[in-house]
């Protein structure tokens, strides 16, 4: 056993109100430059719809992910890394700029400017790619908020896998919830696989995947190969962007831009350990629906004393074993099990995890009718259907699901009868497996949901991590940082060669 | 005075031309490899970017390495191995010419959307349009010269030409002479040639030297940087506020380690 941890994001589904302000925000942090224009490392995309770039889930279309083969091992779904390197001069399963969208600006200025005129000046659209008039804008980062355009579209939606769609094109039948998407940070990255120069790369201490600008070759392989097509090629540094779990505020323990700003309060961050020997074998299951209790069997539980002990041992500083023990990304996805991995069935083994949303009984304007079980509405009569959520969640196991949403509504039930009635009622907890203790708690981290208990982030020790004795004298940013002082060049002074391994003696 | 400029262009040249190449590249990627990239326009573009590029880059690398392995192996290898002159001749007239058409295809599609894409054209910095009608004029060049070899199919121009770059090569002087007779398209051919050289640690070609062949030899998938040191430490577990050790050597090793799982 290999204990490495790792932050990862839990997402509350339930309380998403779409209001776009996480991507907003990150655009504004990260991706406000030329060349990343069309880029949000944050989105949030309106369901069911075929999202942002177009199709995305699709990987008959786009082979991002990995594929089990036959003998049992995973490679990944572009193919074996000849394969990879044979499309290196054009790429069959690339995107186009157009699958996500010709990134615009408008003629603001003419509005100031112009003349008096016998019509309203207009401030027409105008490409940021090559600086022209649009005539039309067709598509654009979140086309399809609340439900836009038609339903024929809408339903491409690949997680209408194995559900009788028409009827939720009726009005009266119709359902929304809202996605918001970023880099997974996965446990088995494809994109990592893929990338031909070795630039990309897990770290150690955070299980953040980044991106090695220095290194980065553009060869673009890394762009197919994600499955949530969360990696951006910037066309004009030409090399690959992606979302970089705003390391240096996670270094800081502080939760990244898009957390921090969540106005419905949704994401929460903690600590995880997992057995990093195991990941391989996690992510090599023979059924899909076997993906999500494989990546769940790789979280370690912080308070057995022989993880403790463990991960002492593989140089996890105590600050850390103490915040998994308080992590509420812990609590979600192993004890209360209401939170599921998005798209299990890529098996990357995704970090950021969602708790599905309940929705309005779908018969209630017959009121009466209500299916009921035990006391509660079956979760088989929410407006979304189940099916839609579990192939969303759980490559299309429903229990899991069905027994996670049964939990948020027994969290209704119960504290409803605690605050209304005054009536600790013990059988409604029991009836979903868990106690009243339990609702207690999950009542105060997902509906209080108090800041410091969604973001439990111990700061990286990196007086642990590295010597800092030799950063003395560094510009503290930049690429080179290594430096005692000097400025090395090619002239003098030996150069800190990015991504070469180097052999050193332990400490 | 004709004499004086084939000395310089075929005498001096080639050497000013690969000694550039070599340093500039070097200096390049030693300061700014943020700038080493390929700088591929298939995401905006995807449009005859899959005929276009397979076509011209497995067509150039033929090209390419014909040329190598035909100017730079010895002569006497050659006669060792009893080659003829003839037959190596026609080898590299139909390979290189096969080769040649292929990748002439391939540059023209390549350049044809690179001029009238807009996309392409606005996001396009001038090296790389040069660079790109260079290629273009070079292979063009070359096919040409297919006329004039076959008037001397017997391959004595061809020895000619090895005699050249195996002298150059081996620092002979007065190699250029050996080629002071040849016919005016051959010369452009190498002068441009040279001039790719010379011009390719300015521009998007230096992405040539970063092919990644080694991915096929990277054990597993998975890379995990780690700031500690490789099978890291039983780091002793240390008190919070605890001073850490300070670790003698050069200030590099210390930077991070990565391992391949």
């Amino acid at each position: 056993m290999k204990i490495r941890a790792q932050i990862p994001m839990v997402l509350n589904l339930d309380k998403c109100i779409g209001c776009h302000t996480c991507s907003i925000t990150c655009k504004n942090v990260w991706t406000n430059r030329e060349g990343v224009e069309y880029a949000w490392f944050n989105n949030v995309e309106s369901k069911p719809g075929i999202g942002y770039p177009k199709d995305w889930e699709n990987q008959e279309r786009w082979n991002g992910g990995w594929r089990r083969r036959p003998n049992g091992r995973i490679e990944p779904k572009l193919g074996s890394k000849w394969r990879i390197l044979s499309k290196i001069f054009a790429n069959p399963s690339l995107p186009e700029i157009d699958d996500f969208y010709e990134p615009y600006t408008f003629d603001y200025e003419w509005l100031h400017k112009a003349p008096e005129l016998k019509a309203q000046p207009t401030a027409r659209p105008r490409s940021l790619l090559t600086g022209e008039h649009l005539k039309k804008i067709e598509w654009s980062g979140n086309w399809e908020d609340m439900l836009g355009g038609e339903f024929a579209k809408r339903s491409e939606d690949y997680n209408f896998a194995g559900v009788e769609k028409e009827i939720y094109g009726e009005f009266e039948k119709t359902f929304l919830m809202y996605l918001p998407r970023l880099c997974e940070h996965c446990l088995n990255p494809t994109c990592l696989a893929a990338c031909p120069s070795g630039a990309i790369y897990k770290r150690d201490e955070d299980g953040i995947v980044l991106i090695d600008q220095e290194k980065c070759r553009g060869w673009r392989m890394c762009v197919s190969a994600c499955p949530y097509k969360k990696i951006y090629y910037n066309w004009a540094s030409g090399k690959s962007e992606k979302c970089i779990f705003c390391y240096p505020r996670i270094e800081t323990g502080q939760p990244t831009v898009c957390s921090e700003t969540c106005v419905g309060r949704i994401r929460y961050l903690g600590v995880v350990l997992y057995d990093a020997d195991r990941v391989e074998e996690a992510a090599s299951v023979e059924d899909p629906k076997d993906l999500y209790p494989a990546q769940l069997s790789l979280f370690l539980d912080p308070h057995d004393p022989e993880v403790q002990a463990q991960a002492r041992l593989d140089g996890i500083p105590e600050a850390w074993i103490q915040a998994a023990m308080r992590s509420p990304v812990y609590k979600m996805a192993v004890e209360w099990k209401i939170a599921f991995p998005l798209h299990p069935e890529y098996r990357t083994l995704p970090m950021v995890w969602y708790v599905p949303p309940l929705s309005p009984i779908q018969s209630a304007a017959e009121a009466g009718k209500i299916s009921e079980k035990d006391g509660m509405p079956d979760v088989r009569s929410l407006r979304i259907p189940l099916k839609y959520l579990a192939n969303l969640l759980t490559a299309g196991d429903e229990a899991p699901i069905a027994q996670g949403l049964e939990r948020m509504l027994a969290m209704r039930a119960y504290m409803r009868g605690k605050r209304v009635h005054g009536v600790e009622d013990e059988s409604i907890a029991e009836r979903v497996g868990l106690t009243g203790a339990t609702i207690d708690e999950m009542y105060r981290i997902m509906a209080l949901a108090a800041y410091e208990d969604r973001y439990v982030i111990p700061t990286t020790h990196r007086e642990f991590e590295e010597d800092a004795y030799v950063l003395r004298g560094a510009g503290g940013f930049g690429f080179r940082e290594v430096t005692e002082g000097r400025t090395p060049s090619l002239f003098g002074g030996k150069k800190a060669q990015p991504g070469k391994p180097v052999k050193r003696e332990a400490m | 005075m004709n004499e004086f400029i084939h000395y310089l262009l075929f005498g001096w040249y080639p050497y000013l031309a690969v000694t550039v190449m070599v340093i500039g590249s070097i200096l390049r990627f030693d300061t700014n490899q943020y700038s080493w990239r390929s700088q591929s326009s298939q995401f905006l573009r995807r449009k005859q970017m899959m005929i276009g590029s397979n076509m011209f880059h497995l067509g150039i690398l033929v090209l390419l390495g014909g040329h190598f392995v035909g100017l730079l192996t010895p002569i006497e290898l050659f006669d060792y191995f009893g080659v003829q002159h003839q037959w190596k001749q026609v080898l590299a007239l139909v390979a290189g010419g096969i080769a040649g058409v292929v990748a002439f295809i391939g540059c023209t599609l390549l350049l044809h959307r690179r001029l009238f894409d807009p996309r392409i054209r606005r996001s396009s910095a001038t090296l790389d349009i040069v660079v790109l009608v260079l290629i273009w004029l070079q292979i063009l060049l070359g096919l040409s010269t297919t006329y004039w070899t076959l008037q001397h199919i017997d391959g004595r121009e061809m020895v000619n030409f090895m005699a050249w770059a195996n002298g150059l090569l081996t620092l002979q002087p007065g190699s250029s002479d050996y080629i002071l007779q040849t016919h005016i398209v051959y010369k452009l051919h190498i002068v441009l040639g040279l001039t790719l050289f010379l011009l390719t640690p300015f521009t998007r070609l230096v992405h040539v030297f970063s092919a990644p062949i080694w991915y096929l030899f990277r054990p597993g998938y998975q890379i995990v940087r780690t700031r500690r040191g490789k099978g890291a430490p039983a780091r002793a577990p240390q008190p919070f506020g605890g001073a850490p050790a300070y670790t003698p050597g050069p200030a590099t090793d210390r930077a991070f380690t990565e391992e391949v799982q």
